[in-house]
């Protein structure tokens, strides 16, 4: 059966390959701290499994080190010039789209045959993998449509994936680390804890202030976590269910969904949620690295009052 | 009674990211304090953070789309993208993130979340098609407009995927919210939570479609 490991044994070949490629550029100063960052983590893809948990302690404290250290920098090799870059893009035309198109299509359709056909009842494919499986065969798939095609240099594939790689740098791991936060923030309690204080400071009497911090408590304990999906069980246990459903009668649908959606504004406005709001500003290139939060915080609040309303309205009030 | 000292923790990531330290170092520390205040030895901590952080490989798999994206880039995927949208009349920049939020509401809303993505067409077409559009809405653009526009690219990308994988039926946060209440003894379909997603998903659709029209309001202004 296909299952995640063997898209980590895909993925420590890619993360290998940004290590070759990184070291290969001699125009960044610190190309050795970047060789050895990526080649770490290829080691987490390939070993992670045999390491046992201090030692992939010990390797997250030496990638927090390199990065801490500010061992990691960015080359200013140039792989084709923007004129080579216009000439090809006239050359090859609209078609260069397909194989970017390739991955999206693969999952679209490897979604569909999955759910609709037999093809769940095989086995061949883990339930759990799958949307993974599907975009790791998309890249499969994209990577040999371009070398048939555009028939680049060798190595060129390693020098563009790890100048793209090298441009993001740290960024990349930093969602991986914030799950792991989230692991030791469950061990010691916190969310135990945020949930006996939110408790203890619940209006008693009106319902639209329940209503309202219900979804207040969901933002920000989603903002502290990065996602609300850690926030959700105990904002649920702490106002959702004794006092909006339970003691107010409340809508117990609208009560969850809505309070859900009220989380996720929350992860609009937080870099805590990196993979949504720090690595997009790393992967555009953007000067601050919170530009893409100050760009959604309007959007979030509009749609927390959106939320508020729905709740109090809905969820009492039809 | 309760120990609150772990709440430092938060503080700490809090103060970190406030003060722009490096990120990993500032979540990496927070952990390790928040363990030790919460009474765990310093290698039970050191273990958990590696073994979250070993469970959580599949977070960063995404990244092996970054060999494809590089290539096609090489071979003048951007620029393409950048015809592609000149060539249109009446494309601007607002208008092209209205048609791509529709779309990721959409595609999100039956389930097909990873179709798109700030990797997989943010950063090779949304970003350059929306800056192209606005050069000919504007002129040349000003870094900080060029930056505001690709901002708002990723945060177009983050509000569709938000509020429309909720109507999903087989969305994680769905089953999330019937097991949370469930274990309440209230039971509920994914059905009935996933309808009570529709008014929201509406609702932002309005709003940060209106915020693009201004964004166009603003880039034609300013020329």
């Amino acid at each position: 059966m296909i299952n995640l490991h063997w898209l980590y044994v895909l993925a420590g070949a890619v993360f290998t390959g940004f290590a070759i490629g990184s070291a290969r550029d001699e125009t960044n100063s610190k190309r050795w701290g970047n060789a050895a960052f990526w080649a770490l983590l290829a080691v987490s893809f390939w070993f992670g499994d045999f390491l046992g948990d201090i030692g992939n302690g010990v390797l997250v404290l030496l990638l927090v080190a390199i990065a801490g250290a500010h061992l990691i920098g960015r080359g200013t090799k140039q792989t084709t010039s923007g004129e080579e870059r216009e000439r090809s893009s006239a050359r090859y035309g609209n078609k260069l789209f397909l194989p970017a198109l390739v991955i999206p299509f693969t999952a679209f359709i490897g979604t569909l045959l999955f759910n609709y056909t037999p093809l769940k009842a095989l086995g061949l494919i883990d339930p759990k993998a799958v949307t993974l499986v599907l975009f790791g065969t998309g890249v499969i798939l994209a990577m040999i449509i371009c070398h048939a095609w555009l028939r680049p240099p060798a190595l060129a594939a390693v020098d563009e994936g790890s100048r793209l790689a090298n441009s993001i740098g740290w960024a990349m791991v930093l969602p991986q680390m914030l799950a792991s936060l989230g692991v030791i923030f469950a061990a010691a309690g916190i969310g135990t804890t945020i949930g006996a204080l939110v408790g203890a400071i619940i209006p008693s009497g009106s319902i639209f202030l329940a209503v309202l911090l219900y979804a207040l408590g969901m933002v920000v304990f989603t903002m502290i976590m990065g996602n609300a999906f850690a926030a959700f069980p105990v904002m649920a246990a702490a106002i959702g269910v004794p006092i909006l459903i339970h003691g107010s009668g409340g809508n117990p649908a609208v009560i969850g969904a809505v309070g859900m959606l009220s989380g996720f504004c929350g992860t609009l406005m937080t870099p805590m949620a990196a993979n949504f709001n720090i690595v997009p500003a790393a992967l555009l290139e953007l000067k601050n690295q919170y530009g893409v939060i100050k760009m959604q915080v309007p959007t979030a609040l509009a749609m927390l009052i959106v939320n508020v309303i729905i709740l109090y309205v809905a969820g009492f009030h039809l | 009674m309760i120990n609150y000292w772990p709440l430092l923790g938060i503080a700490l990531v809090v103060v970190g990211f406030a003060l722009r330290f490096n990120p990993l170092l500032v979540v990496a520390t927070a952990g390790i304090v928040t363990g030790l205040l919460g009474h765990m030895p310093f290698l039970k901590v050191l273990g958990t953070l590696g073994h979250g952080f070993n469970e959580n490989r599949y977070v960063t798999i995404i990244w092996m789309i970054l060999p494809v994206v590089g290539l096609l880039e090489r071979y003048g995927l951007q620029e393409r993208a950048r015809t592609l949208i000149a060539g249109i009349r009446g494309a601007t920049a607002g208008r092209l993130l209205i048609v791509y939020l529709a779309l990721r509401q959409v595609l999100s809303a039956l389930g097909l979340t990873t179709v798109a993505g700030h990797a997989q067409t943010v950063r090779p077409l949304v970003a350059p098609m929306a800056i192209a559009a606005a050069e000919k809405q504007h002129g040349e653009l000003e870094e900080e407009t060029s930056e505001r526009v690709k901002a708002m690219c990723a945060a177009t990308d983050n509000v569709g995927l938000f509020f429309g994988e909720d109507i999903f039926l087989a969305i994680a946060s769905i089953l999330l919210i019937q097991g949370s209440l469930a274990s309440f003894g209230i039971q509920l379909t994914p059905f009935q939570l996933s309808v009570w997603a529709i008014p929201t998903a509406i609702c932002a659709f309005f709003v940060h479609g209106a915020r693009l029209l201004l964004l166009d309001r603003k880039l034609a202004r300013a020329r």
